[in-house]
Formats: structure tokens, C-alpha cells, sequence
């Protein structure tokens, strides 16, 4: 994905604002009162951040130090993309808080990308009912995607499905695979 | 050895409703290659000893299985009879003025069955009789024929009538069984949906996919089966009929489409569908594709099956924090919640004569098959293996199948209702899943 400095600029400062505003609301608030507020921090945090970025220093050789922090911020955001993969405890669907950062960064990437798709794939560990299971990975799936479109995603981008217990990532019984199985992957398109 | 699909797969043929052929392979009919071993693991103590005495032939036989071994293994399975062998016969009777009953008393025989087949052109007919060695009675005099090929078939059928005669409930052995196996890694995984006699002989391939094949269900006629498949990348419930290999797709809508369940008049289906946002149970009529939403919850509801009266349904939810069952009076009644013994109880499937539910069962941290007494209550764990899945019941009320795993591999067991007996059927390659226990036909 090809992307101008400027636009980047734009995309990392936006997310920088928006994990600062995460880890300032706290790991264990529910999901809904997470999610808005960082709306709100995307609405009127976006604006003045672009104007600050646009037009000045995009030829210069010399990069400023605002953008050299946003520039690294960038290579951070990039890096928590990395991560496509996400874990859940036995028959819930809650997103775990060391996963927010993350998908956080997802979702700002689909915002800044309206032409990007995902699919969440929506899995289950092979303990239990095969069609409870199936409905439990849809459940997982449907979490993340609302988590990704609170945090501005939005839904035209994104197909959830559920594979249940049929796909698990890892083969074996144990407690290990187990929680290897029990997950939410993002699958670029 | 692929035999010819009888499935019809023209560009037309995509427009309609009716699906077929994408990613998958259709076999009408397929070779053995997954075929289900048999492993009688326990027979119960207090089984009836019988004696099913080698049939006398006249004419040539096909070559394979005599009708009388067959007998012979399909009450052993059941668990209920202890049949006598051969070699311990003092004599091979084949009509009533042959039988002895002091010789069959003295080996501790209950029962004597004998018979007689005779070749008649491409049919074979048999004549059997069966005695109550105490009473010096005969319980049961018949003849049957089928095609000369079809030698299992007139074994089945013999079992069953002499189940029935003795313990009163219909027999089973002529039934047939729906699963899913598994075989290969990766790229190379195939998912097949088979259809087998009870023993697990004659196994069919029905559908052969690279995608996942869940929830077999037979049609109360037993002409059919509903079932869900992944093959256009998501669950999608198709009906199957299989004597034409025509397959229909009959909900493919946003989200799941899941867990089929045959209404007893074989109209309507139900399912479970997340259309409307989350997992909620419908009831689809098959002519109209009408549907009837039954459940209304922001849980997941899932896994319906109709009560033995067919007025109400059993499905689980877990509408109390883990999922559990529930049994709804008549569609849009309160559901009222059964289970309570443990966090995890989930897939109900009532018993033909309501007297029982059967269902997956998590105690500790092992899954297993039990029951509860819808009269009194009272919840029993049938199973002692671990990972039991996928409970179904057999016509008759007598017998379960399930899912389990042995030494790692997938298997499917067989149990008496009350968890005595039991014989188990492992895939030859790969593992076996998904047991659904076929309708009596006649």
C-alpha cells in the first residue's frame, strides 16, 4: 500500500493521538465507554493535527523533529500491525486489553484506507458443541469488528465469518493449543 | 475410483436455486476408502444368550458375509444378546423338526433361530424361524427375499424382526448412519460426508469437499439430508437427496446459517441463523422458504431439535452466562431452562419417546454424553471417555451414537441409551465425526 508522506504523517499522528488516548482511559473500562471515548478523540483531534503536518517540511532534507517522532510513531503503528492475530478465553468474547493498541492501529488504517477490506475469521477451540462453537466464533468475530468500526473502520470495509472449531490454528489437545484455537484473525484483502 | 456423478452441473444449472459443483466433487458413489472398522468394546452382563444357528443354502451364494454371521454381529452389537458360536453347536438345525430344545437348554440358550436360504434365479429367499427355548415355542416364523446382491440387506432385516420379537422395540440394524470424515493436512484436507449401514459397512461417499462439512441431519423419510457446508467459504445449509445426489441450497443468508433440524412431517427445517444480528433459531417452510423466527434473545441460541411430540423445541442458549438448555412449550412460549448441573451443557436431542434428553455435558473439565429425566429431573453421565461430542439417538430410543477420541483419533461409539454397552466405529484413515442415526424406513 502505497501511501504519500503527507497522508502517513496525517495516519500516524492520528494514531499517536489515539493510543495516547488509550492508555489514558484505562485497561479495564468496558468496551462501549472505550470505544466512544476515542471517538471523540478522533473527531476533534483529526483536523488540527492534518493541518499541522500539511505543506511545511515534505521537500526539506532536514526532517523536523516533529516529523522524525512521527515517523517513528509511524514504524510503531506498522509494527503493532504486525499482529493479526487475536486471543480469547475459553467460551467468551471479550477483547482482551493488550489487544486494543493493536486493533486499534488496524482500525486507523482502515480508516485512512477506504479502498482496504478485511475478514475476520472467527474460531473456537475444538471443546464444546461444534454449532454453539460456530456461533461463539461469529461472536468473536463480531467484537472485533465492532471494536474496528468505533474506532473508525466502517462496516462496508469489513466481512466477518465463522469457522468454529473447524480450522484450528493448531492441531492437539492441550491447554496450549487450546488457546491458540480460540481466536479472531484479520485477513487483509 | 470415482464412479460417475449423478449430479447435474450445467451453466443453467447455476442460476437456480438449486447448487451444485463448485469447489467439491459429487460421488453418487465412492470407493471404501474411509470406510468405519467395527471394535465391539464391552458388552453388557446381562445380555441374552441366543443361538443363531448357520442358515442351510441351497443354490449358489455370493461370495462374502453369511446371513447368519451377519445376524450374528448385529445382535452382538446391540449389546443386548450374547449369541452362542457356531463351533459350540451340537447341532445345525434349519427348520423346526431339527431342533432339540433339551440340546439348546443345556447350553444355556434362550433363544434358537434357524433358517433356510434358497437361490431363486437373481433373488435369494430366506425362511427363518425363531424358538423360545424355555417355552418350546416358536416366537416367529417368516420368509424374506432380496436381489442376490444384497445379502446384508436380508440380514438386517432378519435382525430386526428378531429384536423386536424378543425385546418388543423395534429393531435398528437396517438404519443407516450419516457422518463426516476427515483425512489429510493442510491443502490436502478433505472433508466427506458418508452414509453407512449401523455396522459401518457400505459406506458411501455423499459429498466430497475441501472445506469443512458440518450437522448432518436425516429427513424423517430418510431419503434426504440437511446439512451444512463451507464450500463457498461460509456456512451455508444445502438439502441433499440422496437417491439423485441434487442438492439444494436452502439458506445462504448474511452470518450463519447453521444447525439443521428436520420437523417430523419432513417440511420445514429448523436452523439457526444470525441474519438479524446474532445466533437466533428459525423454522424455514421448504416449499415457501418462509421463515418463523423462534427465539429472540441477544445470546446465542443454537442447535434446535423438536421435542417427540413435535409441538415444542429443545435448543441451547446461553442466555445464563454459559450455554444450557432449554425447552420452548409450542413456538413463542417462555423458554424454560432443563439443565442446571454443571457450566456446560449444550446440543439437546430429545429421545423418540420423550422421556429422555441427550446432550454434551461438560463435568470437570472433560465433555461427556448425559441425560436427564424430563419426568423427574434427574441428570446421569452415560459416557466415561472425554471428549464426547455430537450425541444422536436411535429410532428405536435404545441405542446413542457419538463423537469421541480414542488413543487421539476420532471416533464414533455406540452405546446402549443407559450407557451399558458399547462398539465403536474408527475411521480405517483419518478421523470420523458428526454421527446422525438414520429414520426406520420401510
Amino acid at each position: 500500500m502505497k501511501m504519500s508522506f503527507s497522508t502517513k504523517a496525517f495516519a500516524m499522528l492520528l494514531s499517536a493521538g489515539l493510543v495516547a488516548g488509550c492508555s489514558s482511559t484505562g485497561e479495564n473500562m468496558e468496551e462501549g465507554a472505550y470505544g466512544s471515548d476515542v471517538a471523540a478523540i478522533d473527531q476533534d483531534g483529526g483536523s488540527t493535527v492534518y493541518g499541522g503536518a500539511d505543506g511545511s517540511g515534505v521537500s526539506a532534507s532536514e526532517l523536523t523533529d516533529d516529523e522524525r517522532r512521527a515517523a517513528q510513531e509511524q514504524a510503531e503503528q506498522e509494527a503493532l500491525r504486525d499482529i493479526t492475530t487475536f486471543y480469547f478465553d475459553f467460551d467468551t468474547s471479550e477483547i482482551k486489553p493488550d489487544a486494543r493498541d493493536v486493533l486499534v492501529a488496524h482500525a486507523r488504517y482502515l480508516a485512512d484506507n477506504p479502498r482496504q477490506q478485511v475478514r475476520l475469521e472467527g474460531h473456537a477451540d475444538e471443546r464444546g458443541t461444534k454449532e454453539y462453537n460456530l456461533a461463539l466464533g461469529e461472536r468473536r468475530a463480531n467484537a472485533v469488528q465492532r471494536f474496528l468500526i468505533v474506532n473508525g473502520a466502517s462496516r462496508g470495509q469489513i466481512e466477518t465469518v465463522s469457522y468454529g472449531e473447524e480450522k484450528p490454528a493448531v492441531r492437539g489437545s492441550t491447554e496450549s493449543a487450546w488457546a491458540q484455537n480460540r481466536r479472531v484473525e484479520l485477513v487483509f484483502q | 475410483m470415482f464412479m460417475k456423478s449423478r449430479s447435474r452441473c450445467s451453466g443453467s444449472f447455476l442460476k437456480t436455486p438449486v447448487i451444485a459443483c463448485l469447489v467439491l466433487f459429487l460421488t453418487a458413489s465412492l470407493s471404501a476408502r474411509a470406510e468405519l472398522l467395527i471394535r465391539i468394546t464391552e458388552g453388557a452382563g446381562s445380555a441374552i444368550p441366543i443361538a443363531v444357528v448357520p442358515f442351510a443354502e441351497s443354490g449358489s451364494m455370493p461370495a462374502g458375509d453369511k446371513v447368519g454371521s451377519i445376524v450374528q454381529a448385529d445382535l452382538t452389537m446391540s449389546g443386548e444378546f450374547r449369541p452362542l458360536e457356531p463351533s459350540k453347536m451340537l447341532s445345525l438345525p434349519s427348520e423346526r423338526s431339527e431342533v432339540y430344545f433339551r440340546d439348546w437348554r443345556m447350553l444355556g440358550q434362550r433363544y434358537v433361530l434357524v433358517g433356510q436360504l434358497t437361490r431363486n434365479g437373481d433373488r435369494i429367499q430366506a425362511r427363518y424361524e425363531l424358538f423360545d427355548v424355555n417355552q418350546e415355542k416358536r416366537i416367529l416364523g417368516e420368509t424374506a427375499a432380496v436381489p442376490a446382491s444384497n445379502l446384508r440387506s436380508l440380514g438386517h432385516h432378519i435382525s430386526d424382526r428378531v429384536y423386536e420379537a424378543i425385546t418388543g422395540a423395534p429393531g435398528v440394524f437396517s438404519t443407516k448412519l450419516a457422518y463426516i470424515t476427515v483425512s489429510g493436512e493442510g491443502e490436502q484436507t478433505r472433508y466427506r460426508l458418508q452414509v453407512s449401514d449401523v455396522d459401518g459397512k457400505r459406506s458411501k461417499v455423499r459429498l466430497e469437499s475441501r472445506e469443512p462439512i458440518l450437522s448432518p441431519a436425516w429427513s424423517p423419510d430418510g431419503k434426504k439430508l440437511a446439512y451444512v457446508s463451507f464450500e463457498t467459504g461460509k456456512p451455508v445449509i444445502f438439502v441433499h437427496e440422496l437417491a439423485t445426489g441434487e442438492r439444494q441450497k436452502v439458506a445462504d443468508f448474511p452470518g450463519l446459517n447453521s444447525a439443521p433440524a428436520w420437523s417430523a412431517d419432513g417440511r420445514s427445517l429448523l436452523m439457526t441463523l444470525s441474519r438479524d444480528g446474532n445466533a437466533e433459531i428459525y423454522r424455514m417452510d421448504l416449499a415457501s422458504r418462509n421463515l418463523t423466527r423462534l427465539t429472540d434473545h441477544w445470546a446465542i441460541d443454537t442447535e434446535a431439535a423438536w421435542d417427540h411430540a413435535d409441538r415444542g423445541i429443545y435448543f441451547t442458549s446461553d442466555r445464563s452466562g454459559g450455554p444450557q438448555l432449554y425447552h420452548m412449550e409450542r413456538p413463542g412460549a417462555e423458554p424454560r431452562r432443563i439443565t442446571f448441573g454443571s457450566r456446560y451443557n449444550a446440543r439437546p436431542r430429545p429421545s423418540p419417546t420423550g422421556d429422555y434428553v441427550y446432550y454434551v455435558h461438560q463435568r470437570d473439565s472433560a465433555f461427556h454424553i448425559a441425560r436427564t429425566n424430563l419426568e423427574t429431573g434427574e441428570e446421569t453421565v452415560i459416557t466415561r471417555t472425554g471428549s464426547d461430542e455430537s450425541p444422536s439417538v436411535a429410532p428405536n430410543g435404545r441405542l446413542l451414537i457419538y463423537a469421541t477420541r480414542q488413543n487421539g483419533e476420532g471416533v464414533l461409539t455406540v452405546v446402549s441409551a443407559d450407557g451399558g454397552a458399547a462398539y465403536s466405529l474408527p475411521a480405517s484413515e483419518g478421523e470420523v465425526r458428526e454421527p446422525a442415526w438414520g429414520p426406520v424406513t420401510r
